[in-house]
């Protein structure tokens, strides 16, 4: 299945896949109205490390998720290969992110959890951190996996 | 002195989004978040209107404009003419700039109109019927010869093999990044045309992009050897360039860092000053000896390109060379770029390509010695119906530089001495180097040249041409508008209407 | 075509039917479920009385799962008894099942001490199943004065859940301190005062002493008067059936790695339990909803004749009260020393023994601390990672560019 990728070496630092993120699940359809003023909860999350390198951190839908076998309440599931959280379930417990050891299932703003769903769940269909990066940082493609 | 900076930050503050893309990706340092207001502010006495925040901010709540704060109007002296006078007044240096003369001097591009077929010789659509962009750029022969046995000598002189009548001119690996060569590079290959080195010496890591490559051998000989030589599809011999003909080119110390001072052979740090003249070449004879060395290196296998600026005597310079046993005259008109010249000699040296291209055209062909070398033409050729008039003009083949750059994402702030391209291209900072992907900029390469070449077939077709050759120097196909006679006469071109 | 029978239908069990599907799609299960529900999570409970899930929504899998699985469930039955030599399961009604593997989820019980006059409270609850809290709606009113006994995980989420709907909490424990199980007392204090914040009343360090009706009077003269009691002293594993059969039984039913007992085709899994912790190397209950699940799932891979183990379970809990919230995981072995980091709304303390990350707590920030957890699971050494850049933020960035291109790069 096609999965986000990531390339570090082409990686800005620039941060507007967070930006991208943020709108592209805010259901709205006007970035400004979406984020003005607005602390941003992205479900992608930009690094530094020591040498100055970046790289965006999001979840990698994991062949054994241990968030969903976690979640208590059986809000987190693996559906086609990507991991989602049905919200109606979810009652923000945070055993998600207590667990993923990728640090890629974070708290929304408003106390529960949530996570990259590439895109699939919200009106896009097709991962908006990837369509938005500048220089091709970071990918949505197929690299052959066992499943 | 201060002055009122020449370009405004214009933020609308009602869609920022604080995002801070703006501030991070300025090498220039014009934007910062205020973290106690809460709101972006910039200095823009920094900014070079280079346009990468205004790409890139996403709700478009920036843009870059001239600032309307002038000086006392006065059409002798302009604003730029004054401060200029100040810089230099404060300073006592010479003026630096980039890229190619922004001044407004004609264009005869522009004043020159393409024929198309009507009723009679109809027109041919290249959707439906073969066209035949593909150019061999080498000495041809005059007449025929015959082997011992009767047979047909069908030997040649090298000849590089372009599928389309467009190459990448030089720049140097030093002055443009490690990505924009690579981009280059990939992008040539993947063409089937060439880019060249300039005068910096080949990286190790594109040797195998060699099919594609014009090697240059320069003033200064930076990373000249035999490896380097017989890597390439020619040999360059640059003699002059258009931006800064008469002098030579000057890498900072800054910049020779890392692989570029190891591609060039020279000590990291040390300046890389490429002399005026060859050293070794003060006639068409000496010209000769360095045209055969080369062919000796590299045991005749490769043609020899000798690039001169389009200066004055262009002509009997041309005739000169064609003389000297190069296969190849590269002519760089008035309005090339650079990454660096004086901003004098930029804007006042040299003459425009079309006058100097239509001029050495005719006087090889005078002299009965075209077929003693092609031509490549390049200073600013910026669409494929330049390319279109050039070959008409008498080219065999156009240069791209700047055009090239702007695929890769150049927006000619003009800023390139600087050393801070924020677009990767004009710059060795590895952060800014980074910003240049060449998946992306080798895509935008091709994507460039593909168009281009479908636009040069549709232009053919329409004349009734379906094959390059029968282009090149078919000046009946070109009309002048708003030329004088005199202008008419040197382009070999009649008046629209005639 | 083989029989395998699931005690319980708890988190545990569903991971035990997941885990038999994925090897052996055609054999019989058979779910004995005491609880007239289908699966769902018991720490929904509380969820359930703040209004933030309802009984729907509680369900931990979809309405089709059993039917889906093909999974025969047994509602309102229990498990009397387990022959491990006859291989068969007698139920409470006094029918047998035969089995060629069965799994214990039988979860725990509330444990109550016994306690003078206890008899004589009208309502009094326990907190663990969903009739419990069915219950325990029906005696409140927005007026209740509602005593719970107890200020561990159970009891504190009660009192959240009770909150808006009754008219005063008196939590009182035994210990000094609340949540004494997962955090230390500075941890303790911090969470103390933002329930107490929330209107929440502690009694702590006392027990009570006796009940009069909806008066209580604790060991240290304290009264209390109120008119509803929640008993949620704490809970004990379920271990009777498997120590009645024969098999090893400490505090918990002890199990190995791959969830079997020490009885043949006799596996456990779940509350009930009791196995190895990685970070203190020490044999635990550890009653986590989890553990259960991957326990359950272990069981049911191996019952069906897969191959697979738990081997790096840890206690952890992640527990948040009126909006703060709380992470711990892992342990503080003797001779550990802490990294701490601390401001008035949140303490971060890490504890390192040995180049290892043994455990942690946080209170207030609760910013990707899987990266933490998985320190501990995986027992890093410390000197393999940038510890100095882990303490200030968890990041991938301090594991190392190896590591991240391989989870950034490739498929995990």
């Amino acid at each position: 299945m096609k999965r986000i990728y990531v390339k570090e070496e082409w990686c800005l630092g620039c941060h507007l896949c967070e930006y991208n993120c943020a709108f592209a699940n805010s259901g709205m359809t006007d970035m400004v109205k979406a984020l003005r003023g607005k602390e941003i909860y992205p479900r992608i999350q930009v690094e530094t490390d020591e040498n100055g390198v970046t790289y965006a951190v999001s979840c990698r839908h994991c062949t054994d998720p241990i968030c969903v076998k976690s979640c208590i309440a059986g809000a987190l599931s693996k559906k086609d290969g990507v991991i989602e959280i049905d919200h109606s379930k979810c009652v923000g417990c945070l055993t998600c992110v207590l667990v993923c050891p990728y640090g890629a299932v974070v708290e929304d703003g408003t106390g529960v959890a949530q996570k990259c769903e590439l895109c699939m769940t919200n009106s896009h269909g097709t991962p908006q951190c990837v369509k938005g990066c500048p220089n091709g940082a970071i990918v949505f493609e197929e690299r052959g996996e066992a499943e | 002195m201060n002055f009122y900076p020449e370009f405004e930050v214009v933020r609308n503050d009602s869609r920022c989004i604080r995002c801070r893309v703006c501030e991070r990706q300025c090498a220039n340092e014009v934007h910062w978040f205020d973290a106690d207001g809460k709101v972006m502010l910039s200095d823009e006495s920094k900014c070079v209107n280079c346009q990468r925040c205004v790409t890139l901010c996403p709700t478009r709540a920036l843009k870059i404009v001239k600032s309307d704060c002038r000086l006392r109007e006065n059409a002798n002296y302009s604003d730029q003419t004054i401060k200029e006078i100040y810089r230099q007044a404060e300073t006592g240096g010479v003026l630096l700039s980039s890229m190619g003369n922004p001044n407004p001097l004609p264009v005869y591009w522009d004043k020159i109109l393409i024929n198309a077929s009507q009723v009679t010789n109809p027109p041919i659509d290249p959707l439906r019927e073969p066209m035949e962009t593909r150019v061999f750029l080498g000495k041809k022969p005059d007449h025929i010869t015959r082997n011992p046995d009767g047979s047909l000598d069908t030997t040649l002189s090298p000849q590089l093999s372009l599928s389309m009548p467009v190459m990448f001119s030089a720049m140097s690996y030093g002055s443009i990044s490690y990505n924009a060569h690579a981009s280059l590079a990939r992008a040539a290959t993947e063409l089937g045309i060439c880019y060249n080195t300039g005068e910096g010496g080949l990286h190790e890591d594109f040797y195998k992009y060699g099919k594609n490559t014009i090697v240059q051998v320069a003033s200064g000989r930076f990373g000249v050897h035999k490896d380097y030589l017989e890597a390439g599809a020619a040999i360059e011999i640059k003699m002059g360039q258009g931006a800064k003909p008469g002098i030579g080119g000057h890498l900072p110390g800054t910049k020779a860092v890392g692989d570029v001072a190891k591609t060039r052979m020279i000590p990291e740090g040390s300046d890389a000053i490429s002399p005026a003249p060859h050293h070794d070449i003060y006639s068409i004879e000496d010209l000769r000896q360095l045209v055969y060395s080369l062919k000796e290196a590299t045991e005749y296998r490769l043609p020899v390109i000798v690039k001169v600026a389009a200066v004055h005597n262009i002509a009997a310079i041309a005739s000169g060379i064609a003389r000297s046993g190069a296969d190849i005259i590269a002519i760089d008109g008035f309005r090339g770029g650079t990454g660096a010249a004086p901003t004098r000699i930029r804007d006042n040296v040299g003459i425009p390509i079309e006058l100097a291209l239509a001029a050495v055209d005719q006087r090889l062909r005078d002299e009965g010695i075209r077929n003693n070398v092609s031509i490549i033409c390049g200073g600013s050729v910026r669409s494929a119906a330049d390319v279109v008039k050039a070959i008409a003009l008498g080219a065999d083949a156009c240069y791209i530089a700047t055009a090239a750059c702007l695929a890769m994402g150049c927006h000619l702030c003009r800023s390139c001495h600087t050393g801070k391209c924020n677009w990767g291209i004009a710059t060795q900072r590895p952060d800014l180097v980074k910003r240049l992907n060449p998946d992306i900029g080798s895509q935008r390469l091709v994507n460039l040249m593909t168009a281009w070449r479908h636009e040069i077939k549709e232009l053919m077709g329409g004349m009734g041409i379906n094959s390059i050759e029968s282009l090149r120097g078919n000046r009946l196909m070109l009309r002048g508008v708003g030329l004088t006679e005199k202008e008419l006469q040197i382009l070999g071109i009649s008046h629209a209407g005639e | 075509m083989k029989h395998y029978v699931i005690i319980g239908n708890g988190v545990a069990a569903a991971g035990c039917i997941e885990g038999i599907r994925s090897v052996d799609a055609e054999s019989a299960v058979t779910v004995i479920s005491a609880e007239n529900h289908p699966v769902y999570c018991r720490p929904l409970i509380s969820c359930y009385l703040e209004k933030k899930t309802d009984l729907e929504r509680m369900h931990y899998r979809s309405e089709s799962f059993y039917t889906d699985n093909n999974v025969k469930v047994l509602y309102g039955r229990s498990a009397a008894k387990i022959d491990a030599a006859a291989k068969t399961v007698t139920l409470d009604n006094g029918e047998t099942i035969a089995y060629d593997a069965v799994c214990n989820a039988s979860g725990s019980s509330p444990f109550v001490p016994p306690m003078a006059g206890l008899d004589t409270v009208e309502k009094k609850f326990s907190f663990m199943t969903i009739d419990d809290t069915l219950a325990l709606e029906q005696a409140i009113t927005p007026e209740s004065r509602v005593l719970i006994i107890g200020a561990g995980l159970i009891g504190l989420k009660c009192a959240e859940g009770l909150h808006d709907r009754v008219g005063s909490i008196t939590v009182c424990d035994l210990a000094p301190r609340v949540l004494s199980s997962i955090l230390d007392d500075t941890c303790a204090a911090m969470m103390q005062n933002h329930l107490e914040k929330n209107g929440i009343s502690f009694i702590l360090g006392t027990s009570a002493k006796e009940f009069q009706g909806g008066h209580a009077v604790m060991q240290n003269g304290a009264e209390v008067d109120f008119d509803v009691l929640v008993l949620a002293v704490g809970v004990r594993a379920n271990t009777q059936l498997v120590k009645a059969a024969g098999g090893e039984v400490n505090r918990g039913i002890v199990v190995n790695d791959k969830c079997q007992t020490s009885l043949k085709d006799i596996y456990a899994a779940g509350d009930c339990t009791e196995y190895h912790d990685i970070s203190s190397d020490m044999n635990k209950v550890m009653a986590l909803m989890p553990n259960a699940y991957m326990q359950g799932r272990t069981a049911g891979v191996n019952m069906a004749g897969g191959d697979t183990v738990f081997n790096n379970a840890i206690p952890m809990n992640s527990i948040g009260f009126f909006g703060f919230h709380c992470h711990t995981a892992g342990s503080q072995p003797e001779g550990c020393t802490m990294y701490e980091e601390a401001d008035e709304n949140h303490i971060k303390r890490l504890f390192v023994k040995d180049d290892r990350l043994t455990g942690f707590m946080l209170l207030g920030h609760m910013h990707r601390t899987g990266i933490y957890t998985a320190l501990i699971r995986n027992q890093t050494p410390l000197s393999s990672v940038d510890f100095a850049r882990l303490q200030i933020e968890p990041q991938l960035a301090a594991m190392g560019s190896d590591f991240r291109n391989k989870v950034l790069k490739g498929v995990v």
